[in-house]
């Protein structure tokens, strides 16, 4: 099949490091700043950055709607950091769970750690949390994939991912590998 | 096995905060209006840099209560500035858990001779620079992000662009050159030579590039992420502006979409007066600030 087409939201953050890792893997991303920019998407990434700016650009672009829309239609969303915040029941509601801003603390709290994940074969993950959420509360049909001090850092629910670190600032590929899985089979069963 | 304050992890705040604006504020009203319209982050100061000019003086790190006040205002990240060499008020700024330290040209400098050894500090740290050199010599102390300097409270961009077109230059010629010649680079540019080869290889510092001072519009803001920068600092750009409010939300939407001009024109229209401005051509030599750090 031809290489799937994954935006990734650049209103802010680190986008430019998702794009880099997903051409890597042989997916073709493209930058998304209006609801325009959704259209033809066979995955969508949310990145890291800081959450309030990026909940005030989406109401600025009028994103919100565009957003929903594109997940109504099946298509595979990753969420990481800021990401998994905007994808919680407080924002867009596209997942059913609720982060915790800033859990782990101020920047001087922040910390890489090694982290087994279900589902991600070939040992522990470098895992790198800046500022970094967790899952406070998720419901039923959220399959936790790892955890840091009993609390949720990795999380599936369909075909949305979402995690609380970075793969993409240490060169860990397995992340966007496992979801561009979910985004060719998606695209596969679609076409 | 959990490792705090690694490099990785100074240097990767700053990735989050690409593609954002970075605004200072000295009230905790003014960082609630700063987070409003969209900043990623509030720099914490005393006075903004047109007030230093302004009043002269000394100009220290804040008082620890207003940077207290101001993290509570806000969720954002907070970064406050300490003096150039002055590594007792980045200690007392490391006790506040500011999420960075500005060793900044625009305090009034402690040390004439040695910048803060920043390795030292959890805390990260930003620091400004003219050139590569400069930068590559910060990013040796420890830096895990650098802006360039411009000419802060002037609301002249020329400076600004001067610095950024100097840093992306210089990266550019090193690009030509063969391992020798990297040798002699490092020497001329007074800088690490292992730096030196990276950014040689990698075509960019190996830490994430703002700019500041002198950003008073959203054209300016396009302007310098057309040059090269990845987000921007505006300091006494907007709140020394007729309309706070209006001005740090065009200038966050056109750092966005620097590259539209379009949306640019779009967030330009009826802002009302900027600050009132210094043409920093006609400054003294000992009022420029960017001549401070070496």
């Amino acid at each position: 099949m031809e290489a799937p087409v994954v935006g990734i939201l650049a209103l802010q953050g680190d986008f430019a490091a998702h794009a880099r890792m997903l051409r890597d893997l042989g997916a073709v991303p493209r930058e998304v700043r209006t609801p325009a920019g959704l259209d033809g998407l066979d995955g969508l990434v949310i990145p890291g950055g800081e959450s309030t700016t990026m909940t005030l650009g989406i109401e600025r672009e009028g994103l919100a709607e565009p957003l929903r829309e594109l997940a109504e239609r099946g298509t595979p969303l990753f969420g990481t950091c800021a990401g998994l915040i905007m994808l919680d029941r407080d924002h867009l509601g596209l997942m059913d769970l609720r982060a915790e801003r800033n859990a782990f603390g101020r920047q001087v709290r922040s910390f890489e750690a090694d982290l087994e994940i279900a589902g991600v074969p070939g040992g522990p993950v470098r895992a790198i949390f800046i500022r970094a959420p967790w899952v406070a509360e998720h419901g039923d049909g959220v399959e936790v994939l790892a955890e840091v001090d009993g609390r949720p850092v990795a999380v599936l629910e369909g075909d949305r991912l979402a995690i609380s670190f970075h793969p993409e600032l240490s060169g860990e590929p397995r992340l966007h590998a496992r979801f561009l899985e979910l985004v060719r089979a998606r695209a596969g069963a679609r076409r | 096995m959990r490792d705090e304050a690694t490099f990785t992890v100074k240097a990767g705040l700053a990735e989050m905060l690409k593609g954002g604006v970075i605004m200072d504020v000295v009230t905790p009203e003014q960082a609630r209006i700063a987070e409003a319209a969209g900043a990623c982050a509030v720099m914490a100061l005393e006075r903004v840099p047109a007030d230093i000019r302004r009043d002269g003086g000394v100009a220290r790190m804040s008082d620890p209560e207003m940077i207290r006040g101001i993290q509570e205002a806000v969720s954002i990240p907070v970064m406050a500035k300490a003096r150039i060499g002055h590594f007792a008020e980045a200690q007392v700024l490391e006790a506040l858990e500011v999420d960075y330290v500005d060793e900044s040209e625009v305090l009034t400098p402690a040390d004439e001779v040695n910048h803060i050894d920043k390795w030292a500090f959890k805390v990260p740290f930003v620091c400004g620079a003219t050139n590569l050199g400069e930068a590559l010599r910060r990013i040796g102390e420890g830096a895990a992000m650098i802006r360039s300097k411009g000419e802060a409270g002037t609301g002249d961009i020329v400076n600004a662009v001067t610095h950024m077109r100097k840093i992306t230059g210089q990266i550019r010629r090193l690009q030509a050159l063969d391992d020798s010649e990297l040798a002699s680079a490092a020497k001329h540019h007074q800088a690490p030579l292992d730096l030196v080869r990276r950014v040689a290889q990698d075509g960019k510092l190996p830490v994430v590039l703002f700019c500041a001072g002198g950003i008073a519009t959203p054209a300016d803001a396009s302007l310098m992420m057309q040059l090269g920068a990845e987000g921007v600092f505006v300091g006494s750009g907007i709140f020394k502006s007729e309309g706070p409010e209006r001005r740090a939300k065009a200038i966050v939407e056109a750092t966005t979409h620097y590259a539209d001009p379009e949306r640019v024109a779009a967030a330009s229209t009826g802002l009302g007066t900027a600050m009132v401005s210094l043409e920093s051509s006609k400054l003294e030599t000992e009022q420029l600030l960017a001549q401070r750090g070496w």
